[in-house]
């Protein structure tokens, strides 16, 4: 075991984490812990833009894209936070421009912008162009001009290093921070990391859903790490579905497609969105598109000879325009279906795309240890946190801002907490947990296999908590990730060896995966109301009387060592905008 | 404006559709190596019955999961966006995630190894320490003079589009790790390093063209070039690296860009 010592440690080199850590490596001696290198992560697979008010084509103003921030987000949007959000996404867009990023640019030589989902101008009248873009991998370049900005800032990284575990400490009853404890995957080792402040930033737990957008690393292992040391979850119930994924694969196939002029069809060549969406239609935010999908498939007009699909349709777009703007998406295509969508439609379904809950912080990146504590020394942005800029349902191009707007943040915050502020010594044996956790898959006989379990699980979500819920599947799945939690302590691994052992990582990450869907999936049975990407078809109307608060949801563990998790309320932060109906 | 009906498809869109399950039997020969186990690297054949559809990464993990954990090797997006698994399939480098097995004869046994000219540290996995040091040696960051515009640096259209190729380089090292020169001398830049020198020497708002430029000059730089082709052939983003390459050595020779 090894022991570093840094100001500010960052969990996970994603765009948040790489934005914090160019703010931070200038402000306090920091570290960056990756299970990937960092060009690998997911922030890459973004594809379609990012959204601020630049009003470089058309009129624009913050004030409308925050109030379409809160609307997509049914009103679960804390206010105060969406401000911040679309006001600081311009500079956010010309801090990266300057960075070196190669927008699309306009004939005069601006930042170019195009239209995306629930993206409007003066608060619903019509599609506006905000997103601001580089093509159709505009996360690939937010992801490379970050990396090559920690470069030039000398960033120092701990690549293919897996944070396992949060110190907490307390002090006159008050949680703290001290630090991580992580894995290396080439070499087996455990190191701790003593921090004076920790940032996480690690991404997403979609690889609980089967069809989804999500890398194979998105594990939710920062939630997890937090959770189990008692710290609350927010907002888990709500989850992203993307209207279009590659159909049975999952593959994202961005938003700007439809931005672009897209259009979606059912069986019979029928726009189907115009009679869900009247003024929207194929952009209407991805909640409302993702569940016309499965309304049209539900109704017998879906596409394909098992009806479970329906078409995205480019083929009346130029060639000449797919190719300047959609030129990776319609490579997807012919690469994974073997289609030409220059002629051929391209079958699709939703795919489970981004979680809206995540750790709880203000905005400053703080984390919180309930409604209002805050951590000292703990901080989270991008994916993983719930601060809350996205509510009950994100629009699209705003991932891409949040990771740089709190990441931003987050960085300078934590690495202004470091100068005034000393380490909190390190618990007696700070790495045992770990350790235990680590020999005991290691040296398991039992006879669980890990595949089989993450395939029930995935299997189990699908079927259970997508699009469409009701008290009754949420309580099988429930049921079911109670059982694949029995059985995940009798799991067992082939590879026992020190040198990257991803059989024992794979095992660790669908640990973190159960703990984080029983979560999920206890926060929405209490959710008796629909919102957003929480659709409950025996409670299929909003409930601002009884449900317009953010759910908290703490592990438990009672004097026998059983574990539970007790669910708490939050109240939404509201200033300028009352809760209306949500029409596109 | 055509209206997709499904009596008017074409046979892609009919076989992408088809959901019957068509399985055949494919042998994978993969190149196994753990120091931990044996000094010695060998060879281990696995027999799959899968969908010739199905990805080369999806048989990997169909052997991984349910035939030997052991298998080791590195991937993450699992469509060709994030790099992380380049190898060399059938004696070629590819991304396993963006190769079908359809197209690489599965009626042979499918020989899959570590791309070369890297440390091989387990099964296909690489050090990948020198490939990225090459890359941050060539300074692979907008560097500007003078004051900052309040808003946008102004870029045409033109100017975009010149270097657009090389933004799409994901950092995979197929290019790098194909190349016949780096093989013998893993001292050489190597294309992908290149290819990102390339992305800033040609963006019209980048001034420090020059530096690189010198960097580039090194007896291990751009000059060492024999214009195999094999990166080019190899890149699974489909950018014409050779011809990147010799744009930077015209560049050198007559100090335009
Ligand atoms: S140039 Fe192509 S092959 Fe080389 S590293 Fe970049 S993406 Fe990979
Ligand atoms: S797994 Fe990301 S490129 Fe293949």
């Amino acid at each position: 075991m090894k022991i570093h010592k840094y100001d500010t440690v960052i969990v996970g080199a994603g765009g948040a984490g790489m934005r914090a850590a160019i703010e931070s490596t200038k402000r306090s001696r920091t570290a960056v812990l990756t299970k990937l290198y960092p060009t690998r992560s997911h922030t890459g697979a973004a594809q379609g833009g990012m959204a601020a008010a630049l009003a470089n084509v058309e009129e624009d103003n913050w004030e409308w894209h925050t109030f379409d921030t809160i609307k997509g987000g049914d009103y679960l949007v804390d206010q105060d936070a969406a401000e911040i959000l679309a006001k600081e996404a311009i500079d956010a867009v010309l801090d990266l421009e300057k960075m070196g990023l190669p927008f699309g640019r306009t004939p005069k030589g601006e930042i170019d912008q195009r239209r995306f989902g629930g993206h409007s101008r003066n608060h619903g009248e019509a599609p506006v162009r905000r997103a601001c873009y580089s093509g159709d991998r505009t996360g690939h370049m937010i992801l490379q001009t970050l990396y090559q900005n920690c470069v030039k800032e000398g960033v120092e990284f701990f690549n293919e290093f897996y944070v396992l575990d949060q110190l907490v400490v307390e002090e006159d009853g008050v949680k703290k921070s001290a630090g991580v404890v992580a894995y290396e995957l080439a070499t087996g080792e455990i190191h701790v990391f003593q921090a004076k402040s920790v940032i996480y930033a690690s991404g997403g737990t979609g690889k609980f859903f089967k069809v989804t957008s999500n890398a194979h690393t998105l594990t939710g292992d920062g939630q997890a790490a937090c959770y189990r040391r008692g710290l609350p979850l927010e907002d888990m119930e709500f989850f992203q579905f993307h209207p279009t994924g590659i159909w049975r694969m999952g593959i994202l196939l961005t938003e700007g497609a439809r931005g672009e002029g897209g259009i979606l069809r059912n069986k019979d060549g029928e726009r189907f969105m115009e009679k869900y969406a009247p003024v929207m239609k194929d952009l209407a935010s991805r909640d409302v598109v993702s569940r016309s999908i499965y309304t049209e498939i539900r109704e017998g007009r879906g596409c394909g000879p098992e009806g479970d699909h329906v078409y995205l349709d480019l083929t009346h777009l130029p060639p000449e325009q797919l190719d300047a703007k959609l030129p990776d998406i319609t490579e997807f295509a012919r690469t994974y279906l073997g289609i030409e969508p220059y002629t051929d439609p391209i079958p699709i379904q939703p795919t489970a795309h981004y979680a809206m809950g995540g750790i709880p912080t203000n905005v400053e990146g703080e984390v919180l240890s309930d409604n209002t504590t805050v951590v000292p020394g703990l901080y989270a942005a991008g994916e993983v946190a719930c601060v809350s800029v996205h509510g009950a349902n994100r629009l699209g191009t705003n991932s891409l801002l949040d990771i740089n707007v709190f990441g931003r943040r987050a960085g300078i915050a934590a690495a202004e907490y470091c100068a005034d502020h000393d380490f909190v010594e390190l618990p007696e044996d700070p790495a045992q947990q770990v350790i235990d956790q680590v020999e005991r898959l290691r040296n398991s006989t039992g006879t669980e296999r890990v595949t089989e379990l993450r395939k029930e699980l995935q299997e189990c979500m699908d079927a259970n908590v997508m699009v469409f819920r009701t008290e009754q599947t949420i309580k099988t799945a429930v049921e079911k990730i109670g059982e694949l939690r029995e059985r995940y302590l009798n799991v067992s691994i082939q590879d026992k060896g020190k040198r990257f052992n991803t059989d024992l990582l794979e095992a660790i990450e669908l640990g973190n995966l159960l703990d984080l869907a029983e979560v999920m999936a206890v926060s929405a049975l209490a959710r008796k109301e629909s919102r957003g990407g929480h659709y409950r078809e025996d409670f299929p109307n909003r409930d601002d009387v009884n449900f317009m608060r953010h759910t908290m949801a703490y592990r438990e563990v009672g004097a026998d060592g059983k574990e539970s998790i007790r669910l708490d309320y939050k109240p939404v932060v509201q200033t300028r905008y009352q809760p209306m109906e949500r029409k596109y | 404006m055509s209206t997709p009906t499904l009596d008017k498809h074409s046979a892609a869109l009919d076989a992408a559709e088809n959901t019957a399950s068509h399985t055949i039997k494919v042998t994978f020969r993969i190149r196994r190596f753990n120091p931990e186990v044996s000094e010695e690297a060998s060879w281990q054949d696995f027999e799959l019955d899968i969908d010739p559809k199905e990805r080369v990464l999806d048989a990997l993990h169909k052997i991984k999961w349910d035939q030997d954990g052991t298998l080791t090797f590195r991937r993450s997006c699992a469509h060709g966006i994030c790099g992380s698994d380049a190898m060399r399939i059938n004696g070629k480098n590819r991304l396993a995630c963006k190769t079908l097995i359809k197209d690489i004869n599965p009626q042979k046994p499918i020989t899959i190894e570590a791309i070369k000219g890297l440390t091989v540290l387990k099964d296909l996995v690489v050090d990948m320490e020198p490939f990225f040091q090459a890359y941050r040696d060539v300074m692979p960051f907008l560097i500007t003079k003078g004051n900052e515009p309040t808003r946008e640096r102004l870029q045409s259209p033109e100017d975009r589009e010149r270097f657009d190729d090389t933004t799409k380089c994901i950092l995979c090292a197929a290019c790098t790790s194909s190349c016949p020169v780096f093989w013998n001398d893993g001292q050489y830049f190597g294309p992908a390093a290149i290819v990102n020198a390339h992305r800033f020497i040609f963006d019209s708002r980048d001034e420090g063209g020059e530096q690189r430029l010198e960097i580039l000059n090194d007896k291990d730089g751009v000059w060492r070039c024999r214009t195999t082709f094999n990166c080019t052939d190899a890149c699974p983003r489909g950018i014409e690296v050779t011809k990147a390459i010799q744009e930077v050595k015209r560049a050198l020779i007559t100090r335009r860009f």
